[in-house]
This record gives C-alpha cells, structure tokens and sequence, in this order.
C-alpha cells in the first residue's frame, strides 16, 4: 500500500530531475522543481497515514508555504532575466563558465 | 611568616592609573585646546606622592614586626598557571623593597615636582607626564614584585619609559638614535635574564616561583646550573645597569629632558640591576665565583668609566659616566657579597646623582640648553642655590667625609678589603680619586674662574622655585643620608645593613678596626689627591685644552663606539642584507612559489566543470546527492 505511494513520489521526482536537466526554458524548470517538491510533500503525506501522527502534514504544509515564497521570488528574477536579455532559455545565462 | 596586606598593589597602581588619565587627556585635547599646564603638572604629581605616603605606611608596619617576620605580601590574581608554572600577579615587601620602595617614590616625586618647572613651555608637557607617570609605575612593580616574572614585567617597563623619555625630543634623529641603541643593548641583557629566570625555573620553579619559594628552595639546584643562572641574571643586570660590556647606551641616553636623566638614568632605573643582584642574594651567596665576576666587572667599568668621565666636556656625559662608574662600585660590593653595602650605595647615590642631575639641569635651563663645561664658569654668584646645592652633590659623590657618598662607598671597599679581594680595593680607591677630580674638574668648570662665553652668563638666572626646592631637598638627603648607616667605627651601629638583613644572605666578616681605619685612610687620601689635582688644573679659570695622545683617545671612550660599530652593527646589517637579497627570494620564498604554482595549476585543472550552463550543475548536484544517499544507505545497514 504504502509502496504504490512511495514508487508514485519517486517516479514524479525523478521526472522532475529530468525536467530540470533537459529543459532548456526557465519556466520549464521552474515548472519541474516545483513538481520535485510535490513529489516529496507525496511522500510526506504517505508516511504520515502510516505512522498515524500528523508531523507529515505541517510539513507538507511548510513545503507550500516555501514553495509560494519561491514562486513570488522565482517570477521575479525570471521577470529581470527576460529583461536583460529578452529569451528565457538557461543556454545563454552561462556567465559563470570558467 | 608572611602577612597579607591588600594596599600593596596599590602602590603602583596609582602613578599607572595617573599616566593613562593624563596619556588620554592629552592625546584628546593636545591637537585642539591643550590644557593649562598646571593641570597636567598638579595631576602627575598627586600619584607618586600618594605613592610615597603608602610606602611610608608599608615601612611603618615592616617595623612594627619582629626582625624575622617582615614580610608583607598582596597576591592580586593568578597570572597564569600552565602545568607546574604558577605565576601569581603578586606583591611582596621586605626590608629590601621596602627601602628601595621609599627612595623610589620620594625621589621620584620630588622630580615630578622639579619637571613641571623645567618642561614649562614644552609642546609635549602632557606627554611627559604621562611617560613619567607610567616609568614610575613600571618601577615599582619592579621593586615590589613578588618573583623574578612580575620583576620583568617591571623591568621591561622602565625599559620601555626609558626608550620613550630618551627620544622625547625626537624631532633630531640623534635623540631617536639614541633612544633605539638604549632599547637595542637593553634588549641584549633581557635575552640573558629571560634565560636566566628560565634556567631558575627548570631547576627549582616547579615548588612556587617567588622569591620566598625559591630562597627555600635553593639548596636543591645543581651547582653548574646555579652558577650559570647567577651568570645569566647578571648579563640582564648588565644591560639595564650599564656595565661593560654593555654599558654604552647610558652616556647616549643622555639626549632625554634632564630630569629623566636625573630620574630613570641615575637614581632608580639604571640600579635596577644591582637591586636584582641583591635580591637573588640567596643565589649568588652560594657562588662566590660568579660574585667574583659580578664584582670585576663592576670595578673595570668604573675604571673605565671614570677614564672616560675625566675627559669629557658636555655636563651631561660627565655625569652619566660618573653615573656608569658609581654602577661599578654597586656592582663591586654585591659581587664580594656585601649586599647591604651595593643597596645602601644605591640609596645614597640615588640622592646625590639626582641632586647633580637636577642642578646641571638647572644650570643648562639657565643658560638657555648649553651643554658644553667649557662655555661656562663664574656661575657662582649668579646660581646661588644651584651651586651651594650642587657642591653638596659633588662632595657626596667624590667621598668627601662627613658627606652620605663617603659612608657607602667606603663601606663597599672595606667589605672588599675584608673579604681579601686586594685587587678590586686598589682599583676602586684608584676610581675614588679620579671621581674626585673629574666631579671638582666639572664644579670648577662651571662656577669658578671667569664667564667664557659673555652673552649666555649675562643672560643666567636662578630657576624658579619649583626647580630649586627639589635641590635643595636632595642636598639635605645627600648630606645626611649616610649618616643612616654609621658604621661602628664612628659610633653608630650600621642601621640600614641591619634592616636589609631579613631580605639578604650575607655574613659581615670579622676584621680589625686597623684594616677598617686603612680603608678609610686611603678613601680620604684618595679623594684629597684627586680634588687638589682638580684645584690646581682648572681652580683659578682654565682654557679648553687640545686633546692629543691619550686624552683624545679617552675623550673619543676608546674609540668603543666605532667598535661595536665595526665587529657588531656593521657585520648584523649585512648579514641581514645576505638573508633579504639571497636567501629569502632563493630559499626560503621558494616554498611560497611552489604552493602558488600548484594551486593555479589545480585551478586550471578543475576549469572545466565550471560549463556555465545551470542544468549541467543541476546534474552535479544530482550526482552528489545520490552518492550521499547511497553512503549513508550503505552506513547505516
């Protein structure tokens, strides 16, 4: 029972890995990380209705809340990144290459 | 038995406390609206004459115990204590430091008192004060530390102040000069007590560090280390003191304001060294050996330095040798273990060699800073109060009985003719002599015969009596202190040796009244010949004569300086300039260079993961975390 949850949270974690190695426009990105946390507020939630307790879903809760924050902050700089140089593909923010 | 009393660390604390408030108020008002002098003057003078009370009370209560049981110690806090190492910020009084203490402080306030008249106009008068202040201090907590590291604590304080005072003026580069070459040789002497008292420790310190401890437990040192630590402790004494070989800062320190010639180099500082001896008296008492050296050396560097003394024509130089040469005869009777006589030395000589000081200062104010003896003379009539005070000094200083110099220094060659050291007797009435000639050369110089230079005798004028009241105060100490330890022959019963004699390990050997009346025969003679000598060169006016032959060698100190100069300074500073063109950028920067070059390399190397586009990282960050995963799952079944 508690595995079909867990395989769920990893298999949308493991998307959202990929989504952030393979996509190239900043939203795209910005879409997988927040699927990467969804993956892990799964788990929480799962682990939470096993153990009967709820410390899963404060942090789940958390999660959210830090997600939103994020999101007000990510739109924001994406907003300024689109003004430097009007794209938003990550290929041509490579300042710091060495 | 010991007694704890808790005023004991105040004593320095005043005279420390009142050069921070006066180094502060003058480094915050001295640029804007300097204060009124007065100010400065009545603030420097109120802690070293609390000072002097306190010691006052510390001597009273001394004598109100039995002979036995005076000691009085103040342990403020523990310092340090590392392993067997315990060191207390601690202070002691004993008969010794006691009498040490109440010189210190009441000449020193009587300077205090005297500098506010003489640094009257000086840009820098709170400076000095503060500077003077803290000297002070310093020397207090020299005299009145409990064991040999609070001593240096002290002793690199008077260091310090000495180097400051001495390039006060430090707008010429001969006075800063003079004041690096104090610090410089000083520093060579400390290098030798820092051994010393290292030595001391590894041998006895682990049962307590002090001076009572250590007196208890000096029979368990094995005797090449006790003898190297005698001979170690006395190169210290030699830097601070002014003894061959390391004697030639004293003269060049003369470049400070007189007062601090009168002060740190005459009265108390420069006989730090003979009051170290003295108070590791249960030390050297055990090595005759290196008390012989002690006393050699003294004796050969008064010889020397009354050669030197009788040659000179700066005012200043003359005193500062003859200061050098008094050291000698400190040095002297310590070495042949007549320590109450070195310390009584000390004490007499604190007063007269303060007293010429201050009166060659007064001389050098009146006459607008003129140095030079033989641009002087017939300042008799014009310096009343200066010359009568002076002539008390000079006769002190070359032995003229009934005058307190006559006492000590007699007392130091009879205990070396009573202790069978023949030599160092015949030297040191030798020396007698020639301290009389060279004292009565400078007075007769200075006072008698006729004005040299018209304009400048025109212009003197006696002192105000801030400056003259401290003389004339010296001259009645210099006049009567000897009189404190009359020795049997005269009637008195030796007080001062008999209050010194719970702090020293010395034994009075039992001689013939006819062997005393024979020291003190030739003493008189000697200063008799010596003064004649000087009456019938210089007494009715003379010329400054054309040194030649052996008298400009002596006038040019042997040509000692430009010794040192040539086997010393010149060979350090190309060695140094070897190191800083050769080995540093060959051998030893090479190190450097290598680190650097690897770094960059790595630098270059580790370049290429730095692609710069954000998922790539992402995929590190990735590979990362998945390694620690599979760490920790790895670890943790």
């Amino acid at each position: 029972m508690i595995q079909d949850y867990l395989i769920l949270s990893v298999i949308l974690f493991c998307l959202g890995i990929l989504g952030v190695i393979t996509r190239r426009n900043v939203f795209s990105v910005f879409m997988s990380i927040e699927l990467m946390l969804n993956a892990a507020n799964l788990a929480f939630i799962a682990f939470s209705r096993l153990h009967e307790s709820m410390d899963g879903h404060v942090l789940a809760l958390m999660v959210m809340a830090v997600a939103a924050a994020e999101a007000a902050l990510a739109l924001a700089v994406v907003i300024l990144l689109h003004k430097h140089k009007s794209k938003l593909d990550t290929n041509i923010f490579s300042l710091l290459k060495g | 038995m010991e007694h704890t009393v808790t005023y004991l660390g105040v004593i320095p604390l005043l005279p420390l406390i009142g050069a921070v408030v006066i180094g502060l108020l003058h480094m915050f008002t001295c640029k804007k609206t300097p204060l009124p002098e007065i100010f400065y003057g009545a603030l420097a003078c109120v802690g070293p004459v609390l000072s002097f009370l306190l010691a006052l009370v510390v001597f009273f209560q001394l004598k109100g115990l039995p002979a036995e049981e005076r000691f009085l110690t103040h342990n403020v806090f523990t310092w340090f204590a590392v392993g067997e190492l315990h060191v207390d910020m601690g202070f002691l009084a004993d008969p010794l430091s006691s009498l040490m203490l109440l010189f210190v402080t009441f000449i020193g306030s009587l300077i205090h008192i005297y500098s506010v008249g003489y640094m009257a106009g000086d840009e820098n008068f709170g400076k000095f004060f503060s500077y003077l202040n803290l000297f002070l201090g310093s020397m207090l907590i020299l005299v009145l530390g409990s064991g040999p590291v609070v001593m240096f604590v002290g002793w690199e304080g008077v260091g310090l102040c000495s180097y400051l005072l001495i390039s006060f003026y430090s707008k010429e580069t001969d006075n800063v000069l003079a004041g690096n070459k104090a610090f410089i040789v000083n520093r060579i002497g400390d290098l030798g007590f820092v051994l010393g008292m290292s030595f001391l420790f590894w041998a006895i310190g682990a049962s307590g560090f002090d001076y009572l401890s250590l007196k208890a437990n000096v029979a368990s040192i094995p005797p090449g280390v006790g003898i190297t630590v005698c001979l170690l402790l006395f190169i210290g004494a030699c830097g601070k003191s002014a003894q061959i070989p390391l004697y030639v800062w004293l003269p060049d320190a003369m470049a400070g304001p007189t007062p601090v010639s009168a002060l740190i180099h005459a009265a108390t500082m420069v006989t730090a060294g003979v009051y170290m001896v003295a108070r590791f008296s249960f030390l050297y008492a055990h090595y005759p050996v290196a008390g012989s050296v002690v006393a050699w050396v003294g004796i050969l560097t008064a010889l020397l330095a009354a050669i030197f003394g009788m040659f000179q024509k700066d005012i200043k130089k003359i005193l500062a040798y003859s200061t050098v040469s008094q050291l000698g005869y400190m040095f002297a009777g310590v070495g042949v273990a007549a320590y109450s006589a070195g310390i009584f030395h000390v004490f007499t000589h604190a007063f007269f060699k303060a007293l010429l000081f201050l009166g060659a200062g007064s001389v050098i104010y009146a006459l607008h800073h003129e140095q030079d003896i033989w641009k002087m003379g017939g300042l008799k009539d014009k310096l009343p109060r200066t010359y009568w005070t002076m002539l008390v000094g000079a006769f002190a200083l070359s032995g003229c009985p009934p005058f307190s110099g006559f006492f000590s220094k007699d007392e130091i060659l009879f205990s070396a003719l009573a202790t069978g050291h023949t030599g160092i007797w015949l030297i040191g009435v030798l020396v007698a002599g020639m301290t009389a000639y060279y004292t009565f050369r400078m007075i007769f110089l200075v006072f008698h015969g006729k004005p040299r230079v018209q304009e400048s005798f025109d212009h003197a004028h006696e002192p105000p009596a801030v400056m003259t009241v401290p003389l004339i105060i010296l001259a009645v100490g210099a006049l009567f202190a000897g009189f404190l330890n009359l020795p049997g022959i005269f009637g008195g019963n030796l007080n001062v040796s008999h209050w010194l004699a719970p702090s020293l390990s010395e034994h009075h050997p039992h001689v013939s009244v006819w062997l005393e009346l024979l020291a003190i025969a030739t003493s008189v003679v000697a200063f008799a010949i010596g003064i004649t000598f000087a009456f019938k060169k210089f007494g009715e006016g003379a010329t400054e004569p054309e040194f030649i032959g052996f008298a400009k060698i002596a006038y040019h100190k042997f040509y000692v300086d430009e010794i040192y100069n040539a086997v010393f300074v010149q060979p350090y500073k190309a060695f140094g300039s070897v190191i800083s063109r050769f080995l540093e950028p060959n051998v030893t920067d090479s190190h450097v260079k290598v680190s650097v070059w690897l770094y960059q390399k790595a630098g270059t190397a580790f370049k290429v993961f730095q692609i710069g586009y954000v998922r790539v990282y992402a995929i590190y960050m990735v590979i990362g975390l998945s390694l620690m995963s599979l760490f920790l799952s790895q670890t943790i079944n």
